[in-house]
């Protein structure tokens, strides 16, 4: 195998928001490089779409820390709150940034950036839904790619386009670099780099019905995860309410916030039981349960009684071609029917993991549950977990996650170069991953153990026994499953062998990755005796803050997974039960 | 019901040129041609290659040639096509293996309209103001994703690969009509190129392939006009 050796001070793994936020901070003052494995504008930060929060009080009066008591509110008293307390106050100048780079936000008359609501967001400590979301159109996501991809072009960023990062190289608890795969080609290419930052995104692909991209497959919590390093609060995955019937395309909660409304299969606008006050514009967490408990019920429309209506007729043609023309399109598109006359058929779709690599506020990343670092590692976005989601994300606040924190991260990387020494990775370094793909080239295949069999055994299991609703029972069984696949997944083949443009093989390697995630998820959730945010067991259906305000921390353990746990920073907001 | 592929292949490690093979797979009428194509890697033959990612339409990885026309792979249903289905790699860029092609050239083009915005004004510590009005002018080349369907359909391009090419050209307008932006003179010399704006022949192909729905041709007239009033 052909093996290149580069030099860089620094090193960025993924190139949507995080990332490329993280290279515009670090790029100017090191010899920085971007690896991703897809162009960095395929990156799934552009299927983003409804807006992105901060109290700029454009519409209507605002405070940072109304955002801070909402957020925290929503992650169900999770979230760290020094942390998020940054989140929402650097808000304000993350947008206004983007502004100044030339992100073309949708405006008012007044000229300045025009906000929306959205869910979980509220005025004065939820009086009232609040006009928070900073947007353009519903592609909020797609104009904060390019505009951040724009400002790296301009600068003269270096990328590796179609490069897959699949080693990291620590040494005693320092980064030493990564060992990459040029996909075109089929050469490893050895990074010395003393600072890496991770945001390579979320992991959706575990599960079967879900918003996210065929890339998202949890690659740098995998790869941390294979050196030791543990994975945070990974039982709190968000199920995002309104996917486009049984494809999981994401239909943005900007829906509701112009004015949506989902109705069960007799037209009942039922959110009203649920959330007597913000009724639609309900968290996450509590809209996706809504759903299911309907769907259950018997309530759900369809020959299966198997989803609900997202009705947005009474908006108007002008208001959802002008406010929500991408979603319009894909209605159009994969339904075949006309958003403006008829219901959607919507049911909840896996979108978000709020766990993830665990880092400080900064963006380091934790060795441990005890607060230990590691060395010139970083991580930010939907693959890191800091924690401002805590058990369940706002909308609106991924899209603030990766600038403020892929600044941060960036930050982190310039502060730790400027203060150490290079020092030297030579060829050798690639040996691991050398003969991990070796052994798949010289594997005879068969279809028994094929990558496409195993991954989706793994995702129509996760989607049962593992969604919105778990118990001892459905857990218990997916550890059985998993561990089944697992072992399978030892004996795993591929039939391309090729160099050139060789997917299967980074499918392959990919799925090791998955199975770590549902790993780690279900083992996560199985430990959590309680209901918190996006995780509800039906045998512990209340919150126990008495024993787990903690974050749980799955470090691996052979192919067991061991937890440990470390409390919650709390701060000026007590925890409450959560209504709305 | 059962389909018939008809796909273009070629594997630069064994083969001198492309050559079709032909695949017959399961699929319901409201599938995406994309797919089909995972139905035939996962479990038929895993060589075939090709890009993808969001699988709906939004990240640009999928443009390829369904039965004589440029179009995203996931945005196009089995029951939109006629049967049997032919696939190729867009044209016009170096095919590297199966249906995918070399973006570098693409890529290329377009970082020469200096695709950013151009303000050496002090912008203070609000956002600039922006009217709707000044806004929309420029709202449908915003929605690019660089998929390279417009360029690869563009006759032009395919018998001179010098021509910028209209992706990059959505992407000059994008910034020449937004009215925070100063760096038009820069960009509209560059349109005046001989292998700029004034190469569009106004085939209108592009328009037809875009699969945001760009309006591309009329895009490229308004870079036109604006090149000649700014003479």
């Amino acid at each position: 195998m052909k093996i290149v050796k580069h030099s860089f001070d620094g090193i960025i793994v993924g190139a949507g928001g995080a990332g490329l936020r993280a290279a515009i901070e670090a790029a100017p003052t090191m010899k920085l490089a971007v690896i991703t494995k897809l162009y960095p504008t395929r990156s799934h930060t552009g299927a983003a779409q409804g807006g992105m929060s901060a109290a700029l009080a454009n519409v209507e009066e605002d405070n940072w820390n109304w955002h801070a008591f909402d957020t925290v509110k929503g992650s169900d008293y999770l979230a760290d709150q020094p942390a998020v307390d940054i989140l929402c106050k650097e808000a304000i100048d993350a947008v206004v940034e983007l502004e100044h780079w030339g992100l073309p936000f949708s405006r008012l008359e007044s000229g300045k950036i025009a906000q929306r609501r959205f869910g979980g967001h509220t005025v004065k400590e939820g009086a009232a839904p609040a006009f928070r979301a900073c947007y353009a159109a519903d592609r909020t996501g797609h104009m904060i790619l390019q505009t951040l991809y724009q400002k790296c072009v301009s600068m003269g960023v270096e990328f590796f386009d179609e490069f897959q990062v699949l080693d990291i190289k620590i040494e005693d608890g320092v980064c030493k670099g990564v060992v990459a795969y040029e996909i075109a080609t089929g050469d490893l290419h050895v990074f010395e780099a003393r600072a890496v930052t991770f945001a390579t995104g979320g992991f959706g692909k575990i599960f079967k019905v879900s918003s996210n991209a065929h890339s998202l497959t949890g690659d740098g919590p995998g790869m941390l995860y294979q050196k030791g390093i543990p994975l945070e609060d990974m039982e709190f995955y968000q199920f995002h309410p309104t996917g486009i019937y049984r494809l999981g395309i994401l239909l943005s909660e900007a829906a509701r916030g112009e004015g949506g409304i989902l109705r069960n299969k007799d037209g009942e606008r039922f959110m009203e039981r649920y959330a007597p006050s913000i009724k639609d514009l309900a968290p996450r967490d509590m809209v996706s349960r809504a759903i299911a408990t309907e769907i259950s019920a018997g309530n759900g429309a369809g020959p299966n009684s198997d989803y609900v209506f997202l009705d947005l007729t009474h908006l108007g043609e002008e208001a959802i071609m002008k406010k929500l023309p991408d979603i319009t399109d894909f209605v159009r598109t994969y339904v075949k029917i006309e958003p403006i006359n008829d219901p959607i058929p919507v049911q909840p779709t896996a979108h978000y993991a709020m766990g993830g690599i665990p880092t400080d506020v900064n963006g380091r990343v934790l060795s441990d549950h005890k607060g230990g670092v590691i060395e010139g590692v970083y991580a930010a976005g939907e693959a890191a977990c800091v924690s401002v989601h805590g058990a369940n994300r706002l909308g609106t606040n991924s899209l603030l996650d990766i600038v403020v924190f892929g600044k941060r991260a960036g930050q982190s990387m310039v502060d730790y170069v400027s203060s150490t020494k290079a020092s030297p990775l030579n060829e050798s370094a690639a040996d691991d991953l050398s003969n991990k793909i070796s052994g798949f080239m010289e594997k005879e295949h068969t279809t028994e153990f094929s990558v496409a069999k195993i991954r989706s055994e793994l995702q129509d299991s996760m989607e049962e026994n593992a969604k919105i609703f778990r118990s001892k029972e459905t857990l218990d069984n997916q550890t059985e499953i998993l561990s089944d696949l697992r072992e399978r997944y030892k004996n795993v083949t591929i039939s391309d062998k090729s160099k050139v443009f060789n997917s299967e093989l980074l499918e392959a390697i990919e799925l090791d990755y998955l199975l770590d995630m549902a790993d780690t998820t279900v083992a996560s959730a199985l430990a959590r005796k309680e209901s918190r945010g996006a995780h509800s067991r039906e045998d512990y259906p209340d919150r126990d803050d008495t024993k787990f305000m903690k974050h749980s921390f799955a470090f691996k353990n052979g192919d067991s997974v061991k937890l440990e746990y470390k409390d919650v920073e709390l701060g000026k907001y007590e925890p409450m039960e959560r209504k709305y | 019901m059962e389909i018939d592929l008809k796909i273009l292949r070629y594997d630069p490690e064994n083969d001198k040129k492309g050559h079709w093979e032909y695949y017959k797979v399961d699929a319901e009428p409201e599938e995406r041609i994309l797919d089909l194509l995972h139905k035939i890697k996962w479990f038929e033959d895993g060589s075939l290659s090709f890009r993808k990612s969001c699988a709906h339409g939004v990240c640009g990885s999928d443009a390829m040639v369904v039965n004589g026309e440029n179009m995203l792979a996931c945005q196009v249903l089995v029951k939109e096509v006629s049967n049997p289905i032919k696939i190729e790699p867009i044209r016009g860029l170096p095919v590297l293996k199966d249906l995918i092609v070399d973006m570098e050239p693409f890529f290329d083009s377009y970082k020469k309209v200096m695709p950013f915005l151009i303000n050496d004004d002090e912008p203070g510590d609000r956002e600039r103001l922006q009217s709707p009005e000044d806004r929309d002018k420029f709202e449908d080349t915003t929605k690019c994703i660089l998929c390279a369907a417009c360029t690869t359909s563009c006759p032009v391009f395919w018998t001179a690969d010098s021509y910028i090419g209209p992706a990059a050209i959505v992407n000059a307008h994008r910034f020449v009509m937004d009215s925070r932006d100063q760096g038009s003179k820069q960009r509209l010399e560059i349109m005046k190129d001989v292998n700029g704006a004034f190469r569009c022949r106004t085939a209108f192909n592009c328009t037809s392939a875009c699969p945001r729905g760009i309006q591309v041709t009329k895009a490229i007239e308004d870079v036109k006009r604006e090149t000649l009033l700014n003479n």
